[in-house]
């Protein structure tokens, strides 16, 4: 089947520019306020949301989502207030995918995630700590609840796991710029292009995103010239932290700008 | 799929994925698959090189002190219904735990891998001292994690680290324990992971570290079974050890798996009480779940949110345990049983004035659990207790509990 963000990907390629993809974690800082900052982050420009569940052990996230995360738990947030923002959102017309680590999942059960996530109108899943060896039964019901399914890949996977792992992977493939955890980055590392142009080789027609750094237009510009999504996550909660829905919609947009700014094409 | 399909029990091995039945696997990030394939690799080859095998056989000798001995406990026997009670030394090991045996194994592969430098995690800061001196021995580059509560309560260990050169960073987030002090681990190994090898202390994590832990550890047993044979013409009617991680209980339990008269009972921390809620029993009180890389026994909530373990032991501080101690259980060829932080500190005061040995609080919990076994199985029982470390670094600790400062108890 197409991948339900497929339609996105058309959209941004026949404006000949990359998508914008934010991240901030529900019920942060309360659940109604995390809906009004996705809603602004949607309003500003973003064309996808990553809607984050709070997790008690994000051992791949730096300070600024680990705090976000520890305020939003400390509030009370549950699974199945995420699943409602994600619900709110694409009741708003809204594209959003959920990224979480797996304990919550597997808890949940991950058959009964897949229906409900389904069900609320998301599309699918960014998988942080699964990797596609660990995956079966998250495949499975991906397949069974039609959702896209979201791996990641760093600088350090081999061209034989590259390949793997975009072999199972349907949406877009989520490339780590740098090694390392979540946090907003002064220099988007030159590793990320060579790591974009891997997985282009083993995954031809397969859309690449760019995670872990990109905090403002020129960097998004800088990405968008090698990747098929520019994604944003720690600027979003700064900026959520500091200025609430406006100055999350005011990232947005300058992000938003910087994916339409012409620059270089790759090879 | 790791929990549906029903597997045949093992005795020995985990599968090709580091699977021990349902338990194990790799629940981390993409970044460190590469780091665990290389370490999975350097380790298969270095356990066939009898250069390694030497070389780490010769440190344990020569420079950890081993075989370490066993000693019998008459006067604590007194009060374990007449159980004879004979301890395996461990806290006699250089360093103070049987930590070293573990850190010198990794350490060696740390060299044999080219990467200069070492991170660790570390509750009591046993394995974080350990780790701090195999990398002194080795000229290796340190860094020690650990929670900020764990170095206020476990200062003479932050003390001894950085007195071996090592760099110990408090770590500030969660519950400030050992399962932040593993986050942070984790994280530190993400961003450096060409550079550095993180020697996991105890058998949980991603695969490989819970078979490869366990095998370090596994000289624990090996000997101790030996010497039991040697001294008393039997095995023993049970073996004891505590359980954090699990990586002593590992050590000494495995060589007896195949043993089947030998009962194998883990004692976990329960804190101020199993159904209190403050306790660190993952195995008694838990339910499977992924933490730091591993599907294994888990404190969570209805959420699959880690719940914070408590214990008066910064060593057995931890929500989760490692993979193989959930097969034996579900197997049942283990039984794992909760030891109250009362019980446990009623122990570290009893075999400190019967036997003129102070328990690491760790290890004050198997003694406990010894106790309470010996009086289920009465006079003429033989049991094996690991007597994991030594108890210096929780004078403080004891102080406060017995009040030691204001006059005797």
């Amino acid at each position: 089947m197409t991948a339900r963000l497929a339609p996105m990907f058309e959209a941004c390629g026949a404006q000949q520019r990359a998508a914008l993809i934010g991240y901030l974690p529900a019920g942060y800082p309360t659940v109604d306020d995390s809906r009004s900052l996705l809603y602004a982050m949607l309003d500003g420009g973003c064309d996808l949301v990553e809607v984050g569940v709070p997790y008690s052990d994000p051992v791949l996230d730096g300070p600024t989502i680990q705090a976000a995360a520890d305020a939003a738990l400390r509030g009370g947030v549950r699974l199945r207030d995420v699943l409602s923002v994600v619900e709110s959102i694409a009741g708003a017309g809204g594209r959003a995918v959920v990224m979480t680590y797996w304990n919550p999942v597997h808890h949940y059960g991950v058959d009964a995630f897949a229906r409900d996530l389904a069900a609320a109108g998301g599309l699918g899943v960014i998988t942080p700590d699964l990797i596609p060896d660990e995956a079966q039964d998250w495949l499975a019901a991906a397949r069974a609840h039609d959702l896209d399914r979201i791996f990641l890949v760093a600088p350090s996977s081999t061209d034989q796991r590259l390949a793997m792992t975009a072999s199972v992977t349907r949406g877009f493939l989520y490339a780590s710029s740098v090694m390392g955890v979540t946090g907003a980055r002064d220099v988007v590392s030159g590793t990320a292009s060579e790591l974009v142009g891997r997985a282009r080789e083993h995954a031809p027609g397969l859309p690449v995103g760019v995670g872990l750094g990109v905090r403002n237009g020129a960097q998004a510009a800088e990405v968008a010239a090698f990747a098929d999504a520019v994604i944003v996550g720690s600027a979003f909660v700064t900026a959520a932290a500091d200025g609430g829905p406006p100055a999350v919609r005011a990232l947005a947009a300058d992000l938003a700008t910087g994916v339409r700014r012409p620059a270089p094409q790759p090879a | 799929m790791v929990c549906i399909q029903p597997v045949a029990p093992t005795t020995a091995q985990p599968d090709a994925r580091g699977y021990f039945g349902h338990y194990g696997g790799r629940f981390v990030p993409e970044a460190l698959i590469a780091a665990l394939d290389e370490l999975t690799t350097a380790y298969t080859d270095a356990r066939s090189d009898p250069k390694f095998t030497a070389r780490l056989n010769g440190l344990l000798a020569d420079y950890a002190g081993r075989p370490s001995p066993i000693t019998e406990a008459p006067s604590l026997s007194e009060h374990a219904g007449g159980a004879r009670i004979v301890l395996k030394r461990e806290d006699l090991n250089h360093t103070g735990s049987h930590k070293i045996n573990n850190v010198l194994g990794q350490a060696l592969l740390t060299e044999r891998m080219g990467k200069p430098r070492v991170i660790a995690e570390t509750g009591a800061g046993q394995h974080g001292v350990a780790t701090a001196t195999a990398c002194a021995l080795l000229g290796l580059q340190c860094v020690v994690y650990m929670g900020e509560v764990d170095t206020q309560r476990q200062a003479l260990n932050v003390a001894r680290m950085r007195l071996l050169g090592a760099e110990v960073v408090p770590v500030t987030t969660g519950s400030r324990t050992l399962k932040d002090a593993i986050n942070e681990a984790l994280r530190d190994w993400v961003t450096n992971v060409d550079t550095t090898h993180y020697v996991l202390g105890t058998v949980a994590g991603p695969h490989p570290f819970p078979v490869m832990v366990r095998d370090f550890h596994r000289v624990i047993g090996l000997e101790a079974r030996e010497q039991m044979l040697a001294r008393y013409g039997r095995l023993p009617d049970a073996v004891t050890a505590c359980i954090g991680g699990g990586s002593n209980a590992i050590g000494i339990f495995h060589p007896f798996l195949d043993d089947p008269a030998v009962r194998l009972v883990g004692f976990e921390a329960a804190g101020d009480g199993v159904d209190t809620g403050r306790h660190a029993a993952a195995l008694s009180a838990g339910a499977p779940g992924m933490l730091h890389g591993a599907l294994s026994y888990l404190l969570q909530d209805s959420d699959g949110q880690t719940v914070e373990a408590h214990s008066i032991s910064a060593g057995l501080d931890y929500p989760g345990v490692g993979p193989e101690h959930s097969w034996l259980k579900d197997t049942g060829r283990a039984e794992y049983r909760p030891i109250t932080d009362a019980q446990a500190m009623d122990a570290f005061q009893l075999l400190s004035r019967t036997e003129g040995i102070i328990p690491a609080i760790e290890s004050a919990h198997a003694v406990a659990g010894a106790l309470q076994l010996g009086a289920e199985l009465g006079a003429g029982a033989l049991l094996l207790v690991n007597l994991s470390g030594r108890g210096d670094k929780d004078v403080d600790t004891a102080v406060k509990w017995f009040d030691l400062l204001e006059g005797q108890p």
